[in-house]
């Protein structure tokens, strides 16, 4: 079976989902194996390895933003805990 | 591919004849004449605005001379604050039939759209007699956007178009991608593949502007939508936008209008210039794909994640679909399953020939799904820009 996830580039420190994929899932990427946190939706992202608040989250290889605060490995990487370097997106709230 | 050769030398793949409202007041007048033509070739475009703007008087000037289009009704109520007269004598200059309906002058409602009619019917005969040229890949321009991004769209649709382009700019065609305030965080990566330093420099320049420009709205260039599926940040859905590039060289920074004069890659900066004075630089995708359109081109390839349906008028638009799951909820929709390489079932140059094949064969005359359909959304607003610098084209 294919994985649910890919790594995009080498550099990076997520992972994003191809196939929905539930709570306490593994992930083998590269021989690395990563337990999910939570159920991932399609294109979203979930940590490769352990995160500090303050980090560069990396995707495609670039520095897409930065943690709000520390991340586990295999949790989900969105809203809640990443925020852009540059400025705030638009939500419905 | 045959082609439709204008008085002017430039080579369309459509035969549109537009009818343009030029304030909101005529914009009913317009739609109706349209409607009762009764005829997918046969279009509606306008402006909304009773205030003139330079830009707008610009981007029409560009879409009546567009290669596509063969000939203009101008439908004005008559105070309006548009020059209408600078219009229809750009479109005549260029050696396209072009009319003017002034409603106040006409005698209103019914017999301005009677009047309407009775011109579209003149018109129609007058282009349907348009010389069919042979046509080829490098007199090709080709425009992309990217609409209801989600996190598959970098990573399926927007690398596969950039394959696309990447072939189109090696048989010499224009490719022009765009939104620059879509390209924050993507300034190092694109300075890299400017022709000249002095190009990178207004790339940066552009960026920087963009930056600016939607800090002060408040907020960037990113839906609701985008975060559902996936996306977090302005620099990431940016990254992922960037790929529609592919990997040539930029050849060239442009603005909503500027038609480049040689095949090769181009940057088009949306963000308008000075301090922002009439809101957000694109209210919604199509806003884009008009001034893609108003630079001359002759297709679009709009990629997405989440499911647009949109199409346009003068250009057809072909969809390329990112997410699978989309895919199979709105094939109708949609003309390339980019979702394919997602499913691990397609590589991107698998993907990216087919995106390839599909432009000759709609700019051949095959009708895109969203043309099919009737997609021919337009929308036009105030914007204002300065000329570009000499060093955004170089020669090459």
């Amino acid at each position: 079976m294919e994985a649910k996830f890919i790594l995009l580039h080498p550099k990076d420190n997520v992972l994003v989902c191809c196939q929905q994929a539930g709570a306490g899932e593994i992930v083998t990427i590269d021989k690395e194996k990563i337990v999910l946190m939570q159920a991932m939706e399609l294109g979203h992202k979930a940590a490769r390895q352990t995160l500090s608040k303050g980090d560069k989250i990396m995707k495609y290889g670039v520095p897409i933003g930065s943690a709000l605060h520390d991340i586990n490995p295999g949790e989900h990487v969105h809203l809640h805990n990443m925020r852009s370097d540059y400025i705030p997106p638009h939500t419905r709230e | 591919m045959k082609s439709f050769l204008r008085k002017d030398g430039r080579k369309g793949i459509r035969n549109v004849l537009i009818v343009a409202y030029l304030v909101e007041c005529a914009h009913h007048v317009a739609r109706a004449i349209v409607n009762r033509s009764d005829d997918p070739a046969v279009q509606l475009i306008g402006f909304p605005g009773c205030f003139p703007n330079d830009y707008a008087l610009r981007i029409m000037q560009a879409l009546g001379t567009h290669p596509n289009v063969g000939g203009v009704l101008l439908v004005s109520l008559g105070c309006e604050g548009f020059n209408r007269e600078a219009l229809a004598g750009a479109i005549r200059a260029s050696g396209r039939p072009v009319a003017t309906l002034v409603i106040q002058q006409t005698g209103g409602t019914r017999k301005t759209i009677e009047a309407g009619l009775a011109a579209v019917m003149d018109m129609k005969t007058r282009i349907a007699s348009v010389k069919r040229v042979e046509m080829t890949l490098d007199e090709l321009v080709v425009g992309t956007i990217c609409g209801g991004s989600d996190g598959t769209s970098g990573i399926s649709a927007n690398p596969a178009v950039g394959k696309c382009f990447d072939q189109l700019v090696r048989d010499g065609a224009t490719c022009i991608f765009e939104e620059t305030g879509e390209l924050i965080g993507c300034e190092q990566v694109m300075m890299e593949r400017a022709v000249t330093p002095g190009l990178a420099k207004e790339i940066e320049q552009a960026v920087v502007k963009a930056v600016h420009y939607y800090k002060t709205m408040g907020y960037g260039s990113f839906a609701p939508g985008n975060a559902e599926g996936g996306l977090t940040t302005q620099e990431e859905k940016s990254m992922g936008a960037y790929a529609k590039s592919g990997s040539s060289r930029i050849h060239g920074l442009i603005k909503p209008g500027d038609a480049p004069r040689q095949g090769g890659l181009y940057l088009m900066d949306v963000v308008p210039d000075g301090e922002p004075r009439f809101g957000f630089p694109n209210i919604s995708d199509n806003a884009e794909i008009v001034e893609l359109i108003a630079s001359g081109c002759h297709v679009i390839l709009f990629t997405t994640g989440r499911g647009s349906v949109a199409g346009s008028a003068i250009s057809p638009v072909i969809k390329i679909c990112a997410n699978p799951e989309t895919w199979k909820n709105m094939a109708d929709d949609m003309d390339v399953d980019a979702g394919r390489i997602i499913e691990g079932e397609a590589d991107l140059d698998e993907v990216g020939g087919e995106i390839y094949q599909r432009v000759q064969a709609v700019a051949a005359g095959s009708q895109s799904k969203s043309e099919a359909l009737g997609h021919q959304e337009f929308i036009l607003t105030y914007k204002s820009f300065e000329p570009i610098g000499p060093a955004c084209l170089p020669a090459h």
